[in-house]
């Protein structure tokens, strides 16, 4: 790619990267939650493969890494809900921590944690799909 | 009524793209936009003249909401069609080394 | 709002007509942007920030993919065979047949359209039987401020759990479908 879209990826890809960690902490608060900013932090990264490229060797390391990412955000998902069996009313899948004050950043229970496990499945999900796809395409073309 | 209308029109062209069309990428296409007709008609449903989106600030008193039930249903549908998309395109790709052609109807040769 | 939306959708339709048309490629995918990026200013009219921000990153990624499969191939619509006596009558047989295909299949689906709509209120006038409940004990049941993230964790959490197993079946199948041999 060209050095102008090389500078602007070095600028920029960073910004969206806390952006999209912002819409899923803030996700009770503000429109957005954990779908909405996982899609944007995997925009970011593939704004920076589009934009470097890389050999085949470094990609296939990226995807495993983010294949075992995506298992990880799923496990701590179904633990959270499978913790509820234990804690408080037993019953699966219940909201078992302290309610605070409409309005604050810790509040609402369990769900901010549901947010980030459900946000970091998605971007690594996507990631995933994405450098499965690049990676056919070069080793087919050779 | 004239909007549940349109959006019926643009559910048939979807389904005209799936039906009649040769190449592979059309069809693709054709799914696409009839799932986009289907979470326009929901999210229409659910619109209150003069509504506000559902977010609840400080200080404030009871204003007129849009009903969140069926934002919470296209929620979780645009991901899954995100799911689909991928998954057709993932196998269009292979068709593609394997015979060289989009079209459908070279493709289909299970003899032998 | 009504006619707002009505000019929306009219434009929608028409780039959705013009991407199954195109002759090329790749202007079809560009088409296909138009419907998703319109559909992101209805959701906006219509008082939903959360399904704009999803759909509108949710369609760039979708038109990354599609241009990644379509640029290595021939981008030519597939062209029809030259039209000899024999083969002329039979091209346009086919063509009749799929416009009357599609004509039954409208009549059909404008029969059940008539009457799931006989019982729904003008666009505005919803009457929310359901989510009154929702609305008015939302906040202090689950404790969150944006009401479609409390729907969507809290009451109705189950939708949730099942959406994030079809992406990871979603992301295990397409592994095993671009699967590259030659692991030394």
């Amino acid at each position: 790619m060209t050095p102008i879209v090389k500078k602007v990826t070095q600028l920029i890809a960073g910004l969206i990267f806390l952006y999209g960690i912002y819409i899923i902490a803030h996700g009770h608060l503000t429109p957005g939650g954990g779908f909405a900013g996982g899609a944007v932090i995997a925009g970011s990264f593939i704004l920076l493969v589009l934009a470097y490229g890389s050999d085949i060797l470094k990609l296939r390391k990226r995807e495993e890494g983010s294949s075992v990412v995506e298992s990880t955000g799923i496990f701590i998902f179904l633990a959270l809900a499978v913790a509820a069996l234990f804690i408080g009313t037993k019953i699966f899948f219940t909201n078992y921590l302290p309610k605070g004050i409409i309005g604050e950043l810790v509040s609402a229970g369990v769900i901010p944690l549901y947010n980030i496990a459900v946000g970091i499945e998605v971007a690594a999900a996507l990631f995933t799909i994405f450098l499965a796809l690049v990676i056919y395409k070069e080793e087919v073309s050779k | 009524m004239i909007t549940y209308l349109l959006c019926f029109v643009l559910f048939l062209v979807g389904l005209f793209g799936v039906l009649t069309k040769r190449n592979i990428i059309k069809i693709v296409i054709g799914l696409s936009i009839m799932e986009l007709s289907l979470f326009l008609f929901f999210t229409l449903i659910g619109y209150v003249d003069k509504g506000i989106a559902p977010i609840i600030v400080q200080n404030m008193t009871k204003a007129k909401f849009v009903d969140p039930l069926p934002q919470a249903i296209v929620l979780t549908a645009i991901v899954i069609g995100l799911a689909t998309n991928a998954m057709l395109l993932a196998i269009a790709i292979r068709l593609y080394k394997k015979y060289n052609t989009f079209d459908i109807r070279k493709i289909a040769n299970l003899k032998g | 709002m009504e006619i707002t939306l009505s000019i929306l959708i009219v434009f929608m339709i028409l780039g959705a007509i013009y991407a199954l048309y195109a002759k090329d490629l790749l202007s079809a995918l560009i088409s296909c942007g138009i419907v998703g990026y319109g559909l992101v200013i209805c959701f906006l009219l219509l008082q939903a920030p959360d399904l704009a921000i999803v759909q509108i990153v949710v369609e760039t990624i979708t038109l990354i993919i599609m241009v990644a499969v379509v640029l290595d191939s021939s981008r030519e619509e597939l062209k029809e065979k030259k039209a000899v006596d024999h083969g002329l009558f039979k091209v346009r047989l086919r063509n009749i047949i799929n416009v009357i295909l599609v004509i039954v299949c409208a009549l059909v689906l404008l029969y059940f359209f008539r009457e799931v709509t006989s019982t729904l209120e003008p666009l505005g006038e919803h009457v929310t039987r359901m989510s009154s409940a929702y609305i008015e004990n939302g906040a202090e049941q689950t404790g969150s401020a944006n009401l479609v993230t409390g729907v969507v964790f809290d009451f109705r959490g189950y939708d949730t759990l099942g959406e994030a197993t079809i992406l990871f079946t979603a992301v295990i199948g397409i592994l095993t479908i671009l699967r590259v041999k030659g692991r030394k």
